[in-house]
């Protein structure tokens, strides 16, 4: 296991030498409201090679689902992309136009969202909405897409394609209509898919099942996931490296067994003892005092310095940079540069 | 000497289609099962988890403990007074003792009244049960409560929609120890929070259990939350418990297949990289269960007698389980 680790991040490593799928780079997201401009995500800079797992965790309001809907081009109005750029296999996508844009979700970035009932329309069956999605993005006669269609169920993991194929969504249970969103994700073979929070509305086993397939995917056919969740568990399993953002930015982003095992942000650290866990027998979990600030109230210098019981004078007066901590990069003033705190 | 006890309590919903499309379409009349004979008993200053996937029933449970519901079949039994079922004391004494008990919710969004100042919400139950509480004795009380709980005073006089989730989660649990409840119901009361948030409260119900010696029984699906929390775990399967036991031997030996396959489905955080057992299939429909033990369809060690003949709980070394594979010894 800890031999396949780290071939895992050497194969890693080699791939974004080369040219990584997905590169973002100083990303910053905001919303213009009465009351001023609200900047969601900040800075955020990341890279996904292909047929990599990027695990993005954060509690709610950190701005990890924003950061997908910025890289498959989803985000509402009045939010806008007020800088950065975001490069699909080099070429920038982020100042596509609509139609552009269009082309290439669905074609070359996959979506998977929470909520699978919603996500599919109850009026339509599965077959008709797979077929629909195929022939728009691929070269197919109605047949051939059907063909397809059924294929893409038995992927993934739906017994009976055929006869399945005219049912509606409300005949599936609740992990099969993931099943279906997942197979309407990888109809034209993306190369990036965005999973956003895939598994948090499943039951345990269902969970389970899922998250098998992601990686079963990711592993046959080379396809990039960037997953989102705040679920550490779910990106212990699953991914290859993980991102951990507050208030709107990246905090901590390295290979998973170090974010994990040995986290070098206080919040990171914080977030995983306050993690029950079945291996461990503890009295107290370990809590981070407070919650994280509004939009409209994020502190000068380390935006987590109120909660930090760490924090030294320069914390509260200068933001620290992603810079390399052994295996990982965090943004942490006594991490980066404990000698001159 | 245990402070709540539940004796093989059912409850069915009628989930029938109307009258007219029975007759005209002769669709059947539908019954849904949703808890079907539990029987369980909670001492006093005990933690009892209760376990299981959406739809197990262990949310009706809760509702049925406290009052929300009647049991179609069973008794319901609190401190010393019978709550429900045959031999229920009338009502004026079922009000008394329900004094002793309380509920917190999943949601702390939709269980707080968003038009009602915080102090109002947490002195509502004492409101109920104690009308004759002079105004100061009351505005003291709830000044005691929220700082109980890690709220200032100065918390009472806003709105709920002034706090964040975990505060708010912190106001219920104020108002669910209004009434100096012994015994608390408490429904997810944490899947709705962030994880960090998740460890405030949960620490926060250790410290009041240890300080108030509080009982609680305590659902979740999560099974990491119920191991930190419970002392004892049961699990529940379609509308049944099928395996209850201490918390320690229920993590570390496993018997029922069906805990076997929960505990293997659960993210590790450790990653361990043990391989897991995947389990195939989902919750059968609980409007149409499978015959004899609900787990079969999705169990490897089933045979013919399991396809028939529901098992019933019984003792096995230090634990209770349904299982005809564990009682025959096969697993």
């Amino acid at each position: 296991m800890q031999g396949g680790r780290i071939e895992a991040g050497a194969a890693h490593a080699a791939s974004t030498v080369v040219e990584p799928l997905l590169a973002v780079s100083g990303l910053c997201v905001e919303f213009p409201t009465r009351h001023g401009t609200l900047r969601a995500v900040r800075q955020v800079s990341f890279e996904i090679g292909a047929g990599e797992i990027l695990g993005v965790v954060g509690e709610s309001g950190a701005g990890k689902s924003l950061t997908g809907s910025a890289v498959i081009g989803l985000i509402d109005a009045p939010g806008r992309i007020s800088s950065g750029e975001i490069r699909l296999a080099g070429r920038r996508i982020d100042d596509l136009p609509y139609e552009a844009m269009r082309a290439i979700r669905g074609r070359e970035i996959g979506a998977i969202f929470q909520d699978p009932l919603t996500s599919l329309n109850p009026l339509y069956t599965i077959g008709a909405q797979l077929v629909e999605t195929i022939a728009t993005h691929l070269p197919l006669t109605p047949a051939q897409a059907k063909t397809r269609a059924i294929e893409l169920l038995d992927e993934v993991g739906i017994s009976a394609g055929a006869r399945r194929f005219d049912h509606y969504p409300h005949q599936f249970s609740g992990g099969m209509r993931q099943r279906v969103v997942i197979a309407l994700a990888l109809a034209a073979r993306p190369r990036l898919v965005i999973a956003d929070e895939p598994t948090t509305a499943l039951d345990v086993s269902i969970q389970a099942q899922i998250i098998e397939l992601l990686k079963r995917l990711c592993r046959e056919h080379g396809t990039a996931v960037m997953l989102i969740t705040h679920d550490m568990g779910v990106i212990a399993e699953t991914a290859h490296r993980v991102a951990v953002m507050y208030a709107g930015r990246i905090v901590e982003i390295g290979p998973v067994a170090d974010v994990i095992h040995h986290p070098s942000h206080p919040y990171t650290l914080g977030l995983m003892g306050s993690i029950p866990s079945i291996a461990a027998d503890r009295d107290r979990l370990a809590q981070i005092d407070g919650v994280m600030p509004r939009l409209d109230a994020i502190p000068d210098g380390c935006a987590f310095h109120p909660r930090c019981n760490r924090a030294i004078g320069r914390c509260l007066r200068d933001r620290p940079e992603l810079e390399a901590v052994g295996a990982t990069r965090a943004a942490c003033w006594l991490a980066t540069a404990p000698g001159e705190a | 000497m245990s402070l709540l006890a539940l004796t093989d309590v059912a409850r069915s919903f009628d989930v029938s289609p109307p009258w007219l499309d029975r007759v005209l379409e002769r669709k059947p009349r539908a019954v849904l099962k949703a808890v079907d004979g539990v029987s369980l008993a909670i001492a006093t200053g005990e933690t009892l988890g209760l376990v299981g996937e959406s739809g197990c029933g262990k949310s009706t449970v809760a509702r049925l403990i406290v009052g929300l519901y009647m049991p179609t079949r069973g008794t319901i039994e609190f401190d010393g007074a019978v709550l429900a079922g045959e031999g229920a004391v009338d009502s004026a004494k079922q009000r008394f003792a329900r004094r002793g008990m309380q509920m917190i919710f999943q949601d702390p969004y939709a269980s707080l009244n968003p038009r009602w100042r915080v102090a109002d919400v947490v002195a509502e139950p004492i409101a109920a049960h104690a009308p004759e509480t002079p105004k100061g004795e009351l505005a003291s009380r709830v000044a005691a409560l929220l700082a109980q709980v890690g709220l200032a005073r100065a918390d009472g006089s806003k709105y709920p929609h002034q706090f964040s989730g975990g505060q708010r989660q912190r106001i219920s649990i104020a108002r669910a120890l209004s009434t100096s409840p012994r015994f608390l119901v408490c429904d997810e009361p944490t899947s709705a929070l962030d994880v960090s948030v998740q460890a405030q409260v949960l620490n926060l119900m250790r410290e009041l259990q240890h300080r108030l010696g509080l009982t609680y029984l305590f659902i979740s699906h999560n099974l990491a939350v119920i191991h930190h929390i419970a002392d004892r775990v049961g699990v529940m399967y379609l509308g049944r418990i099928v395996e209850l036991a201490p918390t320690k031997r229920l993590y570390a030996t496993p018997r029922h297949p069906y805990t076997k396959m929960l505990l293997a489905a659960v993210p590790d955080l450790a990653m361990t990289g043990h391989q897991r057992i995947a389990v195939a299939g989902e919750v059968p429909n609980p409007l149409d269960p499978p015959a004899g033990c609900a787990f079969h369809p999705r169990c490897p060690y089933a045979n013919e007698r399991c396809r028939h003949e529901a098992p019933a709980l019984q003792a096995v070394d230090g634990a209770t389980v349904a299982c005809h594979a564990v009682e025959e010894d096969r697993i």
